[in-house]
C-alpha cells in the first residue's frame, strides 16, 4: 500500500519551511531574517522631497563666473561685462582682438561641459545640456549622500533615504518618539550648513543701516543679518572660505560653558585662514552659517593650525545636529517636503492590535465554517489555510519584506480567497460522487476538473495584483505584495497539498460515511 | 451540510432581462452620483494635511474647531470624530514644503489650551504629488484591465474577454457609486480596495466562464442559453460559498480592523456583494448578448483538434521514417 506520495511529502517540507522560517518573525528574535514592520505600524517618519536643482545650477554658473575671471586675471587677458545673464548664461567682452584665440583656448581647456559662443569680442558661455542633467543628477545624488550621513550620524535605527524617479529622494525614519524629535530631525535633513567666513567691510560698515542690497552689491559686499539681533553686517561678498574646506566639527563648550561648535580646517583652509588672520589684524571676520551671522569676532593675531569655533545661542540639541550637518557637508540645492506621513508609535501599536484581532477573527470564521459545512474535507482545507498562512510569513521574512496596515489587510483577504480553490474542488468531488463515481475517482478527476477554473482565477488576480505593485505607491505596494505571494502559496497549499492529504488518506475514507468526510448524504455511491 | 443541491438547472437567462434592468439603473445612478456629488478625495489624492489628535477623555470639538479658526488658512479645515470621541481628524487642504515647521506642528501649537492631547498620526501631500497620485491610480486600473483582457482573450475567447470586463466594469462603477453615496473618503488605500474588487470579480467570473466552456464541450445542448444556465446552477453552490468566505474576513475587517481601514473594509465589502451578483446574473447574458455562438465555438475548437491531430500524425510518420 502506498502512504506517502510525492505531493504529501512536498506540502510536508513546505510546511516545515514555512513554520522554520516565520519563526524569528513571529517571536521578533533578534537573530534570522524577518519582516520589517512598516512605518504605519511601528511609528515613524515617511517623506518625499523635492530638490531644487535650479539652485544648484545658479551655483554652478556662479562658480564658473568666478572661474572665468580667475582663469583671464591669471593670463592677463584684458575683459569687461562679465556677467550672468538669466542665472544661465554668462556673458563677457574681450577688449583686446589678440587675446580671443588664447581666451577661447584656455576656456575650453579648463571649463569642461561649456559651450562657447563667439559674437565679434561678445563672448557666451553656457552649459551644455547634458552638463546641466549631469549637474542636476549629481546635485540629487549629493543630497541621497548628505541627508543619509546626517540620518546616521544622528543615532537612529536604520533609516533609509533613496532616490525615487527622476528627482525625487524617499526619507523614512523608523523608530521617532516625540513629536519633537521628529522636527529635530526635519530640521537637520533640511539644514544647507552652507558655513562661510567672511571678512566685513570695515571702510563702509557704519553706512550699512542707510545701504540698500544693490548698492551693498555695488562695492561687491553683501548685507547679512545676525542670527539673534536684528544686526546687520556688510561683508566682502567673496567669502574667505567656505565649508568644503572643513574636515571636522564637533561639540564642545566655552568658558561660560555655553555650547559651541569647534571645527578644523583642511591644509588648504589652514594656510588660507593663516594667511587672512595674518593680513586682517584689527578687522573682523564673520562666521556665517546658512547666510546668518553666528558671530564676528576681531582678529588680534595670526590663527594658525585650522581651528574655528562658532558660538551662537545653541541649545545642547542645536549644537550637536549642527555640528553633524556641518561635519555630513552642505547640500548642493535645497530640498522641500513633497509628501509626509508621520505615525506615532501608539497609533501604530493600535493598527497591529486591530488588524491582528480581525485576521484572527476573520480566520476562525472561515475554518469554522468550512468545517461546519464540507465536514473533514473542510478540516483538510483548513490544514492547507494555516500551511499558507506560515508560507506567507516566511517568504516574506526570507525577502526582509515590509508589512504594512494594507499588507496586513491583504493577508486577511487571502485567508478569505485561498479556501476558494478547495471550496471548488470539494464542490467538483461532491458533483462527481453523486454521478456514482468511486471515491479515487471522484478525488481524481475532482482535482483535474477544477484545475482550469482555479487557475485562470488567480492568474487573472496574480495580473492585478502585478500592476498594483508597479504602479502603486507605498501601502498599496504592500497590499499587492502580500496578496501575490497567498495566492502563489495557495496553489501550493490548497491544490497540491490537499490532493496530497487525500491521497495520503484515501483507504481511510469509509465510503458509508460520506456525510463526515465530504458533509453529503450518503445514496447510490459505489 | 449542503446547501445548494443541484436538481435541475434554474432558469435564470430567461431573467436576464430584469437582471439587466436592475444593472442599467444601479449603473446609472452610480455614474449620476459620480458626476453630480463626486468623490470625496481625500489627501492622497487632493493634497493637503491630515492630522490625526488623541485626547484624554472626549475630545472638545468646539474649542479645537475655534482654536483652529484663529488661523485663517485654515477656516475651511473640517474636524470630525475618528473612531471614538476622543479621537478627531483634522483635514485641511493646506500643505506646506518647509521641512522646518509644518501644518501638523502648528495646529500643535494652535491646540495646545484645548486639553492634553497626542498628536498620532500628520499625513502631508503636497498638491502636485496628489494629482501624481491620482495619475498613477487610473493608470493602474487601465493597465490591470488592458492586462486580463489580453490573458482571457488568449485562455478563453474575445467574447468571454469582453464580457468579463464589462462585468468588471459594472461592478467598480457601482462600487465607486457607493463610496459617493456614503460619502467615504477616497484615498490610496480606497483605490487598493477597488483594485481588489477588480481581481474579486474576475476571479467569480472567471469560474464561472470556466464552467461555462466546459458546458459548452460537454452538454449536447446546441443552446447556448440552457447551457449557462446549467453551468451556472452548478457553480452556484461555489460562488456563493466563496463569497460567503471573503465576506466573513471582510466584515471583520470592517467591524475590528480599526477605523484606518474602516473605508478600505466597507469598498470591498460592496465591492464584493456587487461581484457575487453580476458574477451570477450579469457576466453571462453579455455573452449572449454580444453574440456568442455555440457551433461556431465547437467548429473551431474541432479544427484546433484536428490540427494537432494532423500535426501528431505528421511526427508520427517522420518518426516511423515513412516521410
Amino acid at each position: 500500500m502506498k502512504t506517502l506520495n510525492f505531493r504529501i511529502i512536498l506540502f510536508i517540507f513546505a510546511l516545515i519551511f514555512g513554520v522554520v522560517f516565520s519563526i524569528p518573525s513571529l517571536t521578533q528574535s533578534d537573530s534570522g531574517k524577518k519582516i520589517t514592520l512598516g512605518l504605519d505600524l511601528q511609528g515613524g517618519l515617511h517623506m518625499l522631497l523635492g530638490i531644487k536643482s535650479d539652485v544648484a545650477l545658479e551655483s554652478r554658473n556662479k562658480s564658473m563666473a568666478a572661474s572665468v575671471r580667475y582663469i583671464f586675471d591669471d593670463a592677463e587677458i584684458i575683459f569687461d561685462g562679465l556677467r550672468i545673464v538669466d542665472g544661465k548664461q554668462i556673458t563677457f567682452e574681450l577688449l583686446d582682438k589678440d587675446d580671443v584665440e588664447k581666451a577661447k583656448t584656455l576656456l575650453t581647456k579648463e571649463l569642461e561641459g561649456t559651450s562657447l559662443t563667439q559674437n565679434g569680442l561678445k563672448f557666451s558661455l553656457e552649459m551644455t545640456p547634458e552638463e546641466v542633467e549631469r549637474t542636476k543628477q549629481n546635485a540629487i545624488k549629493q543630497a541621497v549622500d548628505t541627508i543619509r550621513n546626517r540620518l546616521n550620524e544622528f543615532g537612529l535605527a536604520e533609516p533609509t533615504v533613496a532616490k525615487q524617479g527622476e528627482d525625487k529622494i524617499l526619507v523614512e525614519v523608523p523608530g521617532i518618539k516625540t513629536q519633537a524629535d521628529e522636527q529635530r530631525i526635519r530640521e537637520l535633513i533640511a539644514r544647507a550648513a552652507h558655513l562661510q567666513l567672511m571678512a566685513v567691510d570695515e571702510a563702509r560698515i557704519a553706512r550699512v543701516n542707510t545701504m540698500n542690497e544693490a548698492e551693498a552689491k555695488s562695492f561687491g559686499d553683501v548685507i547679512l543679518p545676525d542670527v539673534v539681533t536684528d544686526q546687520r553686517y556688510l561683508l566682502r561678498q567673496i567669502p574667505v572660505l567656505d565649508g568644503s574646506m572643513l574636515t571636522d566639527a564637533k561639540v564642545g563648550f566655552d568658558k561660560n560653558n555655553q555650547p559651541v561648535i569647534n571645527f578644523t580646517l583642511n591644509g588648504q583652509g589652514a594656510k588660507i585662514f593663516g594667511d587672512f588672520t595674518a593680513k586682517s589684524v584689527g578687522k573682523r571676520m564673520a562666521v556665517v552659517l546658512d547666510n546668518k551671522v553666528y558671530s564676528a569676532p576681531n582678529i588680534r593675531e595670526r590663527i594658525g593650525g585650522g581651528r574655528v569655533q562658532i558660538s551662537g545661542s545653541f541649545t545642547l540639541n542645536e549644537a550637536h545636529d549642527l555640528a553633524i550637518a556641518l561635519r555630513s557637508g552642505a547640500l548642493l540645492a535645497p530640498v522641500y517636503v513633497m509628501e509626509k506621513r508621520s505615525v506615532g508609535p501608539s497609533l501604530g501599536a493600535d493598527s497591529i492590535k486591530a488588524s491582528s484581532m480581525a485576521l484572527a477573527l476573520g480566520f476562525l470564521l472561515v475554518v469554522l465554517f468550512m468545517v461546519v459545512y464540507y465536514g473533514m474535507a473542510g478540516v483538510i482545507a483548513d490544514v492547507a489555510l494555516i500551511g499558507n498562512l506560515f508560507l506567507i510569513l516566511a517568504i516574506m521574512s526570507l525577502f526582509g519584506a515590509t508589512l504594512t496596515l494594507p499588507g496586513m489587510a491583504g493577508i486577511v483577504l487571502t485567508v478569505g480567497m485561498a479556501v476558494d480553490a478547495n471550496v471548488i474542488i470539494t464542490e467538483r468531488i461532491r458533483e462527481l460522487l453523486y454521478q456514482g463515481k468511486s471515491i479515487p475517482k471522484a478525488i481524481t478527476d475532482g482535482y483535474s476538473n477544477a484545475f482550469t477554473a482555479i487557475w485562470d482565477a488567480n492568474v487573472t488576480t496574480l495580473i492585478a495584483a502585478t500592476v498594483l505593485y508597479v504602479y502603486g505607491t507605498g501601502p498599496i505596494k504592500g497590499f499587492a505584495l502580500t496578496m501575490s505571494i497567498g495566492i502563489m502559496a495557495s496553489m501550493l497549499t490548497a491544490i497540491i497539498g490537499t490532493h496530497g492529504i487525500y491521497q495520503w488518506i484515501l483507504p481511510k475514507i469509509d465510503k458509508n460515511r460520506l456525510n463526515l468526510w465530504f458533509g453529503i448524504k450518503t445514496e447510490g455511491v459505489k | 451540510m449542503e446547501v445548494f443541491k443541484y436538481k435541475k438547472p434554474l432558469s435564470l437567462m430567461s431573467l436576464s432581462k430584469r437582471f439587466g434592468l436592475l444593472s442599467m439603473t444601479l449603473l446609472i445612478i452610480s455614474l449620476g452620483l459620480i458626476f453630480t456629488k463626486g468623490f470625496n478625495y481625500g489627501i492622497d489624492f487632493a493634497g493637503g494635511t491630515l492630522v490625526q489628535v488623541q485626547y484624554e477623555g472626549k475630545a472638545p470639538l468646539k474649542e479645537v474647531r475655534t482654536a483652529i479658526a484663529t488661523v485663517p488658512e485654515y477656516e475651511s479645515a473640517t474636524v470630525t470624530y475618528f473612531g471614538s470621541e476622543s479621537e478627531i481628524i483634522i483635514r485641511t487642504k493646506s500643505s506646506s514644503q518647509s521641512l522646518g515647521k509644518d501644518v501638523g506642528d502648528q495646529m500643535r501649537e494652535l491646540l495646545k489650551d484645548t486639553g492634553k492631547f497626542e498628536v498620532r498620526r500628520i499625513d502631508m501631500v503636497g498638491a502636485k504629488v496628489g494629482s501624481e497620485l491620482r495619475e498613477q491610480g487610473l493608470m493602474a486600473m487601465l493597465l490591470a484591465i488592458i492586462g486580463i483582457l489580453i490573458y482571457i482573450s488568449f485562455r478563453f475567447e474575445w467574447r468571454f474577454a469582453v464580457a468579463s470586463v464589462m462585468a468588471l466594469v459594472h461592478d467598480v462603477t457601482i462600487t465607486m457609486g457607493a463610496v459617493v453615496l456614503f460619502n467615504i473618503e477616497v484615498n490610496l488605500d480606497t483605490l487598493a480596495a477597488l483594485l481588489t474588487i477588480l481581481g474579486y470579480s474576475l476571479n467569480d467570473t472567471i469560474i464561472v466562464f470556466d464552467r461555462i466552456r466546459e458546458g459548452i464541450r460537454t452538454i449536447k445542448n446546441p443552446h447556448l442559453a440552457e447551457i449557462i444556465d446549467e453551468s451556472v446552477t452548478r457553480t452556484l453552490s461555489r460562488t456563493t460559498l466563496t463569497s460567503l468566505t471573503t465576506f466573513f474576513v471582510v466584515f471583520t475587517l470592517w467591524m475590528f480592523g480599526g477605523e484606518i481601514i474602516h473605508g478600505f473594509g466597507f469598498t470591498l465589502l460592496v465591492g464584493i456583494v456587487i461581484g457575487t451578483y453580476s458574477s451570477i446574473f450579469v457576466a453571462s447574458p453579455i455573452l449572449m448578448w454580444l453574440g456568442f455562438s455555440v457551433a461556431e465555438f465547437r467548429e473551431k475548437e474541432a479544427a484546433v483538434l484536428k490540427r494537432e491531430k494532423e500535426k501528431e500524425k505528421m511526427r508520427a510518420m517522420y518518426e516511423n521514417g515513412t516521410l
